[in-house]
């Protein structure tokens, strides 16, 4: 259900995606007024962080957690209920602001005051909706907590989980600490807006930057929250179609550990051009620098993983593969980025919109369409058309490159982002750029038809279904009843996934 | 014995090519990554020593993650062409190395204070706003920017010109490509002197607007309530573009930056200049104008203050920003519309004018919005009952 849910939200802010793209074919205006477009771009952040990615990995954990861990469903089955159905009551109070006298909210996903206060009274619709996609990701995050710290069965201990289920583990208690935090900055823009308070209001005593800071002490570790569960799923692929373990597993848990921990103190490497002291732009300089190790480490693990395995290149594997390769180029990117200096020149240009787009397309995204061919097998019990999935998985490679790739120039000539309309010498890129977001906007089309076609039928799949796969949900039959583990399973060694015992 | 001599013979192949296969798939990464730099366009190198320093800065870096790049690919990909399952390779069994661990965390640390070094110095530099030789004070308004000289007594506002605003009327017909400097030219540039040490001082009045020139090698917010410091010290005569940076409201991407550096002679000549224009134009808002010269000038001051919101016809855009037309302001009692245009109205995108308009523009204004429109309320506004003036 999050999945499906998911998949048409991902739709959703797709189409507002391809109206941006639309637009900024050609200089000039000639699709849609300035208001407008400011509102497709914000909601265009909004739906796709909130209403495609984060429900994909919620989804996805529901499915496989149990699975994984040798339990028979989610620990609170109650609380999941409720956190789903608050989904699409939150997302129609966003998207019907859409048709509000005032409009949707144009101020970027972002919302930083004292712009987010100019617009309607729309703006109450969105906050409402903040409040409950928030609500419905803390009770997700307790109900994945609860489950993997109970639910286990026996043998199963931590440093014998595998990687995805660590990931979403530490994925959830940052979104138990951050999600509030957002919270409370909305409420007080709402009071600011509704109720005549002035805490980001300068003119009253408040201070607008306050706003920014808070909201990037939820934004960065949300950033991290919609890439851990990817690290996951890109760490069970690689070990599964490279025939041989993961490689330093014990580092793998540790870098994820460590990557939870740093995303609280680098918030404000959002906003180094606020004038912050030099002090604390020297701070936030090296501990942003500092992430690279842990992800790093990561990268390194993954490859030697591959390394004297035995590869074999299914639509999973393609998706991880092209995951690891174009997140290298956004992480790249991002160390860049944290160079304070240099960042006074990329900061809110195009050179941004390409880092974030290849770590949370390509990063992000891709792993969640790896994650789906993976275990789609064992969810319908067919197996998908692997002729059509590859052809998605080039497909999509080929086009989002041509997409966001050209975006890295953009940024570095000059063209800051948020604008409906640019100076004639960033036509051609544009125009590349537009082609590669209509061609794979459309091809993901593909990819709901592959799904569809799968769950109607096809090629039964055996309960192993990949013959390198390890783990304990690969032991079950496909499709895995809907009470996987009616009596836990023993587990020793020689089940769990990761052999990495340290001597 | 003859087994194991085997076995290491083998091994040593299998390093050996391996070796070799890297080598190529290094070429090709290489000549990859070559096209892509060479496809592309680069940062601007700039006008100022410290855009230069960024300029430096940013190439070190990009060739540093460059290379980090080509290295982790090609030992991805040569695990790809090698180690496949079609070519029927064994798959090892080593899952751990404390030693390569170590290596892979030491190394990265090793290159982040490579690069954290000069990015220190190059920060420190820019940090430090003392020994200006004059001042600058940058406002930003929804959407032109104001400047004022604060030696020198100057000050004006500078906003999109009027070929551009034209041309990007949504549906207007006109190609940018046929307006110069499409969205990159203003009506007043600002004017600096070179080799001169500058500090900006920049803050807003509205939203938070960040002031961008690209040549110059950075950009700053302007944010309401706070004033943030800046400096440049320009060595060449020549203009130079940039844009606003932070998303400030619907023509957020129609308020360019122009500035326009000239030697210090000239900057002079231009300062006495303004300050001869000032003297005039204060003369203007005391002497009696006439209906033509009103409408006249309130088309232009319609056109590049109003013209975005309310749009040209005065139909607004319903319900964001409200028609003139049809019950609008402007067709009732001229004291409420006069208050509204100087003071804004609060919690809407309307600002009030007072301080960004002369009162001859606001009288001008004024007249035109109820005079264009064949359902305005027709009065002539003089600019001495916008000042006050006429009540003495």
């Amino acid at each position: 259900m999050y999945l499906v849910f998911s998949l048409a939200m991902f739709l959703v802010g797709g189409a507002m995606a391809l109206v941006i793209r639309a637009e900024l074919f050609a200089p000039g205006l000639q699709l849609v007024n300035p208001e407008f477009f400011n509102q497709m771009t914000t909601m265009h952040a909004l739906v796709m962080i909130f209403g495609a990615v984060m429900p994909a990995f919620v989804g996805l954990a529901n499915w496989m957690v149990p699975m994984m861990i040798g339990a028979p469903d989610m620990a609170l089955p109650r609380m999941n209920n409720w956190s789903f159905w608050i989904l699409p009551f939150a997302f129609t109070l966003l998207l019907a602001t859409l048709f509000m006298p005032s409009g949707a909210p144009a101020s970027g996903w972002t919302l930083y005051p004292p712009l987010s206060l100019q617009g309607g009274n729309s703006l109450a619709f969105v906050i409402l909706a903040i409040h409950l996609m928030g609500i419905s990701s803390i009770m997700g995050a307790i109900n994945i907590i609860a489950t993997i710290l109970n639910m286990r069965a026996p043998g199963m201990t931590l440093l014998r989980m595998p990687l995805f289920v660590w990931t979403w583990l530490i994925t959830a208690f940052l979104l138990i600490a951050v999600m509030p935090v957002l919270a409370g900055a909305v409420t007080m823009l709402l009071t600011d807006r509704f109720f005549g308070t002035s805490f980001f209001n300068a003119a009253g005593g408040g201070d607008p930057v306050l706003y920014q800071h808070i909201f990037w002490f939820f934004g960065h570790p949300e950033v991290y929250i919609m890439i851990l569960p990817a690290f996951g799923i890109v760490s069970e692929i690689i070990p599964t179609f490279s025939r041989k373990p993961l490689f330093g597993y014990t580092s793998m848990v540790y870098a994820t550990a460590s990557i939870a921990f740093l995303s609280f103190i680098v918030w404000a490497h959002h906003m180094f051009t606020v004038g912050m002291p030099l002090g604390a732009m020297l701070f936030f300089m090296y501990a942003t620098m500092v992430i690279a190790v842990p992800t790093g480490i990561k990268i390194f693990n993954w490859i030697a993983t591959m390394w004297r395995g035995s590869m074999s290149f299914e639509t999973p594997m393609l998706f991880a593969l092209g995951f690891v390769v174009l997140f290298t180029i956004g992480g790249l990117s991002g160390v860049m980025l944290a160079i304070v200096p240099a960042n006074f020149q990329y900061h809110d240009t195009y050179f941004v919109v390409a880092h974030f787009h290849y770590v949370l397309v390509t990063g992000a995204v891709f792993a969640i369409m790896a994650g789906v061919y993976y275990w789609l097998p064992k969810w319908t019990g067919y197996m998908y058309d692997e002729k059509l999935g590859k052809f998605h998985f080039w497909w999509s490679t080929v086009w989002v490159n041509v997409l966001f790739f050209p975006q890295h120039y953009l940024g570095l000539a000059g063209m800051p982002r948020r604008i409906p309309d640019y100076a004639v010498q960033f036509t051609e890129f544009n125009m590349i750029s537009s082609v590669g977001g209509f061609m794979f906007g459309f091809g993901q089309l593909l990819f709901a038809y592959i799904i569809w076609k799968c769950v109607r039928g096809g090629e039964k799949a055996t309960a192993q279904v990949w013959d390198g796969a390890r783990g304990l949900e690969w032991t079950v039959p496909s499709p895995a009843p809907l009470h996987t583990f009616d009596t836990p399973p023993l587990v020793d060694d020689n089940v769990a996934v990761h052999r990495d015992q340290l001597t | 014995m003859e087994r194991n001599a085997n076995l290491t013979g083998e091994l040593k192949m299998k390093r050996t090519n391996e070796l070799i296969v890297a080598l190529a798939v290094m070429a090709v990464i290489i000549v990859i990554t070559w096209g892509v730099f060479a496809v592309g366009e680069n940062m601007p190198r700039g006008v100022t020593q410290y855009s230069q320093d960024v300029y430096q800065l940013h190439n070190i870096i990009l060739g540093i993650v460059s290379v980090i790049g080509i290295l982790v690919f090609t030992a991805m990909f040569t695990a790809i062409v090698l180690h496949r399952r079609s070519k029927g390779y064994q798959a090892a069994r080593f899952s751990h190395s404390t030693k390569a661990e170590i290596i892979w965390t030491a190394i990265p640390v090793l290159i982040l204070v490579v690069m954290a070094v000069p990015a220190t110095r190059v920060l420190v530099d820019m940090e430090n706003t003392g020994g200006a030789e004059m001042n600058i004070k940058i406002t930003g308004y929804q959407w032109l920017w104001k400047y004022e000289y604060i030696e020198d007594d100057v000050s004006f506002f500078s906003a999109l010109d009027r070929d551009s605003n034209r041309a990007r009327q949504l549906g207007s017909g006109i190609n940018p490509r046929d307006v110069e400097n499409y969205l990159l030219e203003v009506d007043n540039r600002l004017i600096v002197p070179t080799n001169t040490r500058i500090r900006f001082l920049l803050t807003a009045d509205d939203v938070i607007h960040s002031w961008w020139v690209p040549e110059l090698g950075w950009k700053r917010d302007a944010i309401p309530g706070m004033i943030n410091e800046a400096w440049t010290l320009i060595e060449e005569e020549g203009v130079f573009r940039g844009q606003c940076a932070e998303l400030c409201g619907a023509d957020h991407g129609f308020m360019p930056i122009v500035v326009e550096a000239v030697s210090p002679e000239a900057f002079r000549a231009w300062v006495s200049e303004q300050r001869q224009e000032l003297a005039d134009a204060a003369h203007d808002s005391a002497r009696l104008w006439t209906r033509e010269e009103l409408m006249d000038r309130g088309h232009n001051v319609y056109q590049a203050q109003c013209a975005s919101c309310h749009q040209g016809d005065g139909t607004g855009l319903e319900p964001a920003f409200p028609a003139l037309v049809r019950d609008g302001v402007p067709t009732g009692d001229l004291e409420t519309h006069m208050y509204t245009v100087l003071n804004g109205r609060e919690g809407t995108a309307m600002a009030g004018f007072r301080d960004r308009l002369r009162p001859e523009d606001i009288a001008a204004a004024l007249t035109y919005a109820r005079n264009a429109w064949s359902d305005g309320a027709g009065e002539v506004v003089q600019p001495s009952r916008v000042d006050g003036s006429d009540r003495g």
